[in-house]
């Protein structure tokens, strides 16, 4: 079975800066996968390549459609809903509008898809009207993931979700990510610096350093590597 | 359970915010001149009539500023040109009334017409530059206004031109006061057009995708919004708000003439900075009361000649902005370092 | 960005070119020389003060106006000698143009662009205001008025004395500490700029530089000043001049001075375009061309050549 999404051999830029020099992997539709490493490893670089906010080179394909040199808003069409470091929560606007500007690539009616929504994030529904801005760090950080739930995307980037939450919030957050995959069918590529939760969450790794793929494997088996147990979990 | 924990303390908070900065004194100071303008108005009929009037003109400075901010939304440029293109749309309406069309239909094509030409020149003139340098980008409309009045002169002269008022002569009489009907026509007409736009923006998904790619064009293109068509719809909408502008003001000035729109394009540089560029309900209601001051100050404060106004209306932009740098509705810029 | 300074050899070899020139071309030719060296110094202080210090100003044209009325006035009433009158413009402007730079601290970007704005629409208007000593509408006359090999000479010593002024100034401290503010405020103040200090001082030789500039308009205008000779297109003109010129280099000063004192007249010189009304809509177009096609005006252009010969 083909991959949902397969990097091959992909390179990206800032400017005259390569970051990636080479990433190859893949993400079974279905599954949950993180992607794990030190600061400036290259990890969120690696989820703008795939949603087409840097410039990037070597072969993407999503879904079987290779992405070549697709704008952002166009790769969100194909399905590929991005929640960047930071959230991208529209602070100026409401709730809902937020929400509404997630499933703006959606045609018609979105009332089931916010009915699901909410069904998950109960809340939300009462703070339709309440500026995003205002929430607390956590509640954007939810109100993203639900952002890119309306959306009803087959493929979830998600980068670094636990940044500046309590672990409370971060486990509950991680909790949601699962319902998400495991009742909707919603295939996650996760970059996290709490690389415990993340191989918690996902079934597959992927060990960045330095703009490559140092290490590669399920769950147990990284968490098995003498390495990620030094460098990632402590122990 | 942690998500109802964290909810009611968003709750609290937002209340508390609610009440804490969405109530400025500036609103205040509103509703008591509005108040002030309403009683004035009843104990004398040159007050009303001077008020009229100036809500009248006011709502056109207001027009043309809420281009100026939409623009400025958008995509970060001050265009100079922004009076020339509502000049150059009015002669357009002016010569599709002599080609034989009603007023009304010259109306209704001119603001097409507007709307397309605001697009072509967001695509053709400021997407070019601006991302590399925004000041090219308004050089550019400075080059744009030279050449648009240019244009409008070479094709028509710059002799006097008569357009049908749309309005036309009636004069109505309420208790002392008599009024032009073009006045009460004016007003109506630019806040119906301003109010349509607000709409547009407030209820559409369109509109919605227009606000979106203003405030964060980098998390508009994630949710799939076509952030550069966004840009070119602003323009053009702009052009709309500018041609209804210029439309409403030929007939206060009673003929037409390339400079129609000169005069008019600095107060509404100066409602547009008073409002806080950024603020489009800022931009038309400070547009407002500059029509509604300037026309009662320079009848009743005799030491502020007719040649003064311009001064000293900009002495009070300049006061205003000191005291407040980001205008009267604007939000203080946080620098992030 | 370090301002470039054209190599000695280059600059005795325009030196020589000027002082060259007036017997070479024609008086109206003379003329148009002459104006381009005023535009050369009002350009060059508009640069000195966006190049240096990232303060963008459209007003300009006030503190022309200031400094053309000084000259007109002090030689209408005490009949001084006219260059004295342009020390009296350059000291003037100064003082104004501090005190405008003082409550420029609180504006940045746009907002101070169009406070800018708002002084070079209020300042013409009033003279018609208080007419019987500036004159009304009728404007004030000098009671000599000047040829146009003077003004040709008066002109170009004056921008050859203010770039000398320039480069001396921006090569020593105060001159780092001006690009230090433009390239980042933030950074400057931390290293301990006094940022007002120098913003403020900024503006205040900016204007100084206008100053003589509006002079010498007068006088290329018989010695005439009236309020619309300064209306707010004169300071458009001085920023067209300043953007083509582009930040940072003495030649791109001379181009955008060029550029706006020379093109519309040579335009309505070609038969087809002719009237005012060709001549703008060239202008305009030239304007808009330039700038799609050099964003970093004529300074950008010889960055890039010189990025070019190197690689």
């Amino acid at each position: 079975m083909t991959a949902l999404l397969e990097l091959e051999d992909v390179e990206a830029r800032y400017g005259p800066v390569h970051v990636l020099h080479g990433i190859s992997l893949a993400v079974e539709e279905g599954s949950v996968v993180a992607v794990l490493g030190p600061n400036g490893a290259g990890k969120t670089t690696t989820l703008r390549a795939v949603s087409g906010t840097v410039r990037r080179s070597g072969r993407i394909t999503f879904a079987g459609r290779p992405l070549g040199r697709l704008g952002p808003h166009r790769v969100a069409r194909l399905g590929v809903a991005h929640v960047p470091e930071g959230r991208g929560t529209f602070s100026e606007l409401t709730v809902w509008e937020n929400l509404r500007l997630g499933a703006y690539t959606r045609r018609g009616s979105i009332q089931p898809e916010l009915e699901r929504v909410f069904t998950y994030f109960p809340w939300l529904s009462e703070r339709r009207k309440q500026q995003a801005g205002t929430l607390s760090g956590g509640e954007q950080q939810m109100l993203a993931l639900a952002r890119a739930f309306v959306h009803r995307p087959r493929l979830l980037l998600l980068d670094e979700p636990s940044l500046g939450l309590a672990p409370v919030l971060v486990a509950e957050l991680f909790r949601i990510v699962r319902e998400l995959n495991e009742d909707e069918g919603l295939t996650v590529l996760v970059v996290e610096q709490n690389a415990h939760l993340a191989l918690q969450a996902a079934e597959a790794g992927y060990v960045l350093e330095a703009g490559r793929v140092a290490l590669a494997g399920t769950s147990d088996e990284l968490r098995a590597d003498d390495s990620v147990r030094r460098s990632y979990l402590g122990y | 359970m942690a998500s109802t924990a964290t909810s009611r303390l968003g709750g609290l908070r937002s209340r508390g915010a609610a009440l804490g900065g969405v109530v400025p004194p500036v609103s205040l100071l509103l509703l008591a001149g509005a108040a002030g303008l309403f009683v004035g108005s009843l104990r004398s009929s040159v007050f009303a009539q001077l008020t009229v009037q100036g809500l009248a003109l006011g709502a056109v400075y207001g027009s043309l500023a809420l281009a100026l901010v939409l623009v400025y939304r958008a995509t970060h440029v001050i265009n100079f040109a922004q009076g020339e293109l509502a000049m150059a749309t009015t002669y357009v309406a002016y010569q599709l009334i002599k080609w034989g069309l009603s007023y009304w239909e010259a109306f209704f094509a001119t603001l097409t017409i507007a709307f397309v030409l605001g697009t072509v020149l967001e695509l053709a003139l400021v997407r070019p530059v601006q991302h590399r340098s925004v000041i090219a980008a308004v050089i550019v409309t400075v080059g744009l206004f030279i050449l648009l009045d240019g244009v409008v002169n070479w094709i028509w002269g710059g002799d006097f031109k008569f357009m049908p008022s749309p309005f036309g002569t009636r004069v109505y009489h309420v208790g002392n006061v008599s009024i032009s009907r073009l006045y009460p026509g004016m007003f109506v007409v630019v806040i119906v057009s301003v109010l349509l736009v607000w709409a547009l923006f407030r209820f559409t998904k369109l509109g919605l995708g227009m606000r979106a790619a203003a405030l964060r064009p980098a998390e508009s293109a994630l949710v799939g919004v076509r952030v550069d068509w966004m840009l070119a719809v602003g323009w053009g909408l702009a052009a709309v708000l500018g041609a209804v502008a210029g439309l409403m003001a030929e007939p206060s000035q009673f003929f037409l003439e390339p400079t129609l729109m000169q005069p008019i394009l600095v107060y509404a540089f100066a409602a547009a900075v008073l409002g806080g560029l950024e603020s489009p309900t800022g931009a038309v209601v400070s547009g407002l009361a500059i029509g509604v001051s300037l026309n009662l100050v320079v009848q009743y404060v005799p030491a502020i000649t007719s040649e003064l106004q311009t001064p000293v209306a900009f002495a009070v932009l300049v006061g205003v902005l000191l005291v407040k740098p980001s205008g009267l509705f604007g939000h203080r810029e946080v620098r992030r370092v | 960005m370090r301002a470039r300074v054209p190599a000695l050899v280059s600059l005795a070899a325009v030196a020589a070119v000027l002082c060259v020139l007036p017997f070479t071309l024609s008086d109206y030719n003379v003329s148009l020389a002459a104006r381009v060296g005023i535009f050369f110094v009002a350009v060059l202080g508009l640069d000195i003060l966006t190049g240096y210090t990232g303060q963008i100003s459209i007003g300009h044209g006030a503190f022309m106006a200031i400094g053309g009325y000084s000259t007109a006035i002090l030689s209408r009433d005490h009949n001084t000698n006219l260059v004295l009158t342009m020390l009296a413009a350059f000291a003037l402007c100064f003082l104004v143009g501090l005190l405008v730079g003082l409550p420029a601290l609180r504006l940045s970007g746009v907002y101070l662009a169009l406070a800018t704005f708002a002084l070079a629409v209020s300042v013409p208007a009033l003279p018609l205001q208080w007419s019987r000593f500036l004159g009304g509408r009728d404007g004030v006359q000098t009671s000599t008025t000047v040829g146009d090999v003077w003004l040709y000479g008066a002109a170009w010593s004056a921008s050859a004395i203010l770039f000398v002024l320039a480069w001396l100034v921006l090569r020593g401290r105060i001159g780092r500490a001006f690009r230090a503010v433009r390239d980042s405020e933030i950074a400057a103040v931390a290293s301990g700029v006094e940022l007002p200090v120098y913003k403020t001082l900024a503006f205040g030789i900016s204007a100084a530089y206008a100053g003589v500039a509006g002079s010498l308009f007068v006088l290329a205008t018989n010695g005439f000043a009236a309020p619309d000779e300064f209306g707010i297109a004169l300071s458009l003109q001085i920023l067209i001049g300043a953007a083509v010129a582009g930040l940072g280099s003495l030649w791109g000063v001379l181009a955008g001075a060029a550029f706006v004192g020379l093109l519309p007249s040579v335009s309505s010189s070609v038969p087809v375009i002719g009237s005012q009304h060709g001549q703008d809509v060239v202008f305009g177009a030239a304007v808009i061309l330039v700038m799609l096609l050099l964003p970093g005006g004529f300074a950008g252009l010889l960055a890039q050549l010189r990025r070019l010969k190197r690689a």
